[in-house]
């Protein structure tokens, strides 16, 4: 008999996780709270490291659900509870569903930049975040101040809301540093007359390709990286940005002027998902995710059999480990059910 | 040039202010840097707002000035702020309200003190009655006196005389304003509107007709510390932190600074005088220096009191030009009369703040 | 200023101005020597000179210097280099460091008079 699984979340990770067990050959319901699925890859332009369309990989997992996943949309599932060997889930609206095992694909939250006062989100009308930027780029070819004028210089800050004890993010949010030096090329390639500053605690540059983007981004297109954690934005009276470093490398404190300032949030989990994993009992690890029953063997596996997570739910991800985590937790969501696994 | 103050954050961070019934801790200094700031705050809060508010003879310094500078060890100064407290103990107060913002830092800490580590606390208890035979309560309220104003900015807007807006232009004054360090800095949570963008002065400017200037050396702190100046040959470093202020301030062409420490207006205000003097350099609008207030004098001018009462003649940088811009009348020929019509001696008017004086 | 009168004045910050500073000399060697981009402050270079085992003359900070438009700390130290070259071969990315300290020193003098 067909076992049917909940996937809750039609992101990334929701998406391919759906593909790849529809493939296997299980029935999948796919629920999603907005009316489009694709999470956060609808409002990003172009994907590191290699520049290409978000689009592209946005219509690889459409094709991948294709009809045959039953996709739920505009439904924000609120409650989840194991009833006589199966699971049951049910909708704000009220609605019901049942199914053989839980995938949790409900994704993460960007830190709310707000929150550093001193880097002024939220008040300088020429600060923005990574993701305001990739949304401006998405819809138009132009990028300007606040006052229309073409920017002359741009600065970016690395690790806003990320290694961040004081906020409570500890944690390093992984794809930060590869989309600064992403977006920063993107700038000198848009405005050539723009200068692209990148203040970085550290540069992490794990993965392939990335330290050639990182080295095309220096002798390419001149981005100047300066070590040292912005510590203080103010507004000139012309709204230009004035900012306050340590040049770490130099050992003197620096001022600078730019005209805009692009502050690279990191990721935070949902309170969502920490609602939704008390309701059925699943743990969260201390940082706010989901925890992984073991960080080597059994990533995909919560502490409640039955219920397994996939994607940026557990943890900060890139887009293509996160596919590879979704194709990952699909193999063992179907090895549990086949094996007479039972909620 | 619209320059905004647009903190919509300043809500996040609200406090607790007493309605009535305080017990007033005056400042060891301030009285000699700005005489009549502390007079005025009692009359505001007494006749114009009618409320109860004791100025008690007894009380002592909270030696904040010795323990910053490492002369008084923090246990003399718990004993002598518990002596404080239990003055206002003794006279059946509950609200405690230090003028100085030193002070109220220090006593914001002392309280978190004995907070967090009981046995302090009960160490102070046992050095304040071996000494004195006293014992006191914690004060059930601790508010600085410049967020009692603040408190009650609406109502000193209703009765007021004159607003901060320029008479001619019908504009509003554009006013820097500068807080003292250990207001918010130390405990951002003790401060209106937190460290970042505190808005103590900021929510009395606005309710009194003026606009506040938004600069980007807006939080660094004036140079005054304690340590530095105590030495003439560390005192450039106390005047530079100034400087950078006005520096940053000059391009915003503001009409006035306000303060609500004793400290800071006394730097800004006379250090002004030091760099015209020493570069031949002032930084207000017109070529003039840039009057400095205390927030009683403030409160004071906007009310309709006399300038001269207020202790403005004590001030270096002549006061002149914003009382103008105002439209407060004044009599020029009184500035240097005491209260009986004595001549109390003019002082030397530096060339460059003489555009600022009738003569 | 009249230190006389007061027996103090206020002091020159330590900021790096850099919007004040003059960069001339760096883009100019991002022209004539293009490696000069592919510089990640790896230290490598200094590390290994002998100049800076024995006076504080430091290759990897002269870098840093002259991106920022340091000009003063660049001329006080530029000439301590022997031109031995052990940093050209420490260095990872292949940056041309003698050729570096070649133009530095050429711009420099023609500088001053």
């Amino acid at each position: 008999m067909n076992k049917r699984v909940l996937i809750i979340g039609a992101g990334i990770a929701g998406m391919e996780a759906a593909a790849s067990l529809l493939a296997l050959g299980n029935e999948v319901l796919l629920f999603e709270r907005d009316e489009i699925p694709g999470g956060h890859l609808k409002d990003w332009e172009r994907l590191f490291p290699t520049q290409r369309l978000g689009s592209e990989v946005l219509d690889f997992l459409k094709k991948g659900i294709g009809s045959n996943v039953q996709l739920i949309h505009g439904t924000t599932i609120t409650s989840a509870e194991k009833h006589e060997g199966r699971f049951k889930v049910v909708s704000s609206g009220g609605d019901v569903w049942w199914g053989d095992a839980v995938l949790l694909a409900t994704g993460y939250d960007l830190f709310d930049a707000t929150k550093k006062e001193e880097y002024g989100y939220g008040i300088f009308k020429n600060v923005i975040t990574s993701a305001d930027l990739e949304k401006r780029l998405l819809h138009s070819k132009e990028l300007l101040t606040a006052e229309g004028k073409k920017p002359g210089r741009i600065a970016f800050v690395h690790c806003v809301g990320s290694r961040d004890r004081k906020i409570g993010n500890v944690f390093c949010s992984k794809v930060c540093c590869v989309t600064a030096v992403k977006q920063a090329i993107e700038i000198r390639q848009l405005l050539p007359d723009c200068e692209a500053y990148c203040f970085y605690m550290d540069l992490r540059m794990y993965g392939m390709k990335f330290e050639e983007l990182y080295n095309e981004a220096q002798e390419k297109w001149g981005v100047t990286f300066i070590r040292g954690r912005m510590s203080e934005v103010s507004e000139n009276i012309d709204r230009s940005l004035l900012v306050k470093v340590e040049d770490t490398l130099i050992g003197r404190p620096m001022r600078m002027n730019v005209d805009m300032l692009v502050l690279m949030v990191g990721f935070v989990p949902t309170k969502t998902t920490a609602k939704l994993a008390a309701n059925i009992g699943v743990e969260l690890n201390e940082n706010g995710f989901i925890k992984m029953l073991d960080e080597h063997t059994s990533s995909n596996i919560t502490n409640v059999p039955g219920v397994f997570v996939t994607g940026t739910a557990a943890a900060p991800q890139t887009i293509s480990t996160t596919v590879m985590d979704a194709r990952s937790a699909a193999v063992v969501v179907n090895n549990w059910l086949n094996s007479g696994g039972k909620a | 040039m619209e320059h905004h103050s647009t903190r919509p954050d300043w809500t996040q961070y609200q406090k607790d202010i007493a309605d009535d019934h305080y017990y007033y801790a005056r400042s060891c200094i301030r009285q000699n840097f700005f005489p009549a700031s502390e007079q005025t705050f009692l009359r505001i809060l007494k006749d114009e707002l009618g409320k109860d508010i004791l100025d008690d003879a007894h009380h002592t310094t909270c030696t904040g000035i010795g323990y910053h500078t490492d002369v008084v060890p923090l246990e003399t100064t718990m004993t002598v702020v518990a002596r404080n407290f239990a003055l206002m103990t003794e006279a059946g107060y509950k609200n405690y309200v230090p003028s100085c913002i030193t002070s109220f830092g220090l006593y914001t800490e002392i309280l978190e003190t004995w907070h967090h580590f009981p046995e302090t606390l009960e160490k102070t208890r046992e050095f304040l009655y071996k000494a004195t035979k006293r014992e006191f309560n914690i004060p059930e309220n601790l508010a600085h006196t410049s967020d009692v104003i603040f408190k009650f900015r609406n109502e000193i807007a209703a009765k007021a005389k004159f607003r901060l807006i320029n008479k001619e232009t019908g504009k509003p004054l554009r006013i820097v304003d500068h807080i003292g360090c250990h207001y918010a800095k130390m405990f951002p949570g003790k401060g209106i509107g937190g460290a970042e963008y505190p808005y103590v002065l900021a929510g009395m400017i606005e309710a009194w007709g003026g606009q506040t200037v938004d600069y980007p050396e807006r939080r660094h702190c004036c140079g005054f510390g304690f340590r530095q100046y105590f030495v003439k040959a560390n005192r450039s470093y106390s005047l530079s932190a100034s400087r950078k202020k006005f520096e940053s301030m000059e391009p915003f062409k503001p009409d006035a600074i306000v303060n609500n420490c004793p400290g800071c207006p006394y730097f800004l205000d006379r250090w002004q005088y030091v760099t015209a003097e020493s570069e031949g350099k002032v930084f207000g609008p017109d070529n003039k220096p840039i009057p400095v207030l205390t927030y009683e004098e403030m409160a004071g001018l906007v009310l309709g009191y006399d300038p001269w009462d207020l202790g403005l003649q004590m001030h270096q940088v002549p006061v002149e030009p914003l009382m103008d811009k105002m439209g407060i009348p004044y009599d020029a020929s009184k500035k240097y009369l005491d209260k009986n019509g004595k001549d109390i001696g003019k002082p030397v008017i530096p060339e460059l703040f003489k555009s600022s004086v009738h003569e | 200023m009249s230190h006389e009168k007061f027996g103090f004045s206020a002091v020159k910050p330590r900021f790096i101005e850099y919007d004040k500073n003059d960069r001339t000399l760096f883009y100019l060697l991002r022209r004539r020597e293009p490696s000069i981009s592919i510089c990640f402050s790896c230290g490598s270079c200094s590390a290994t000179c002998p100049a800076n085992a024995q006076t504080p003359f430091s290759f990897s900070r002269i870098m840093l210097y002259i991106r920022r438009g340091e000009k003063v700390q660049i001329a006080r130290e530029i000439n301590k280099c022997m031109m031995c070259g052990k940093c050209r071969l420490a260095c990872p990315k292949g940056v041309n460091t003698r050729n570096i300290i070649l133009i530095t020193r050429d711009f420099l003098q023609k500088r001053t008079p």
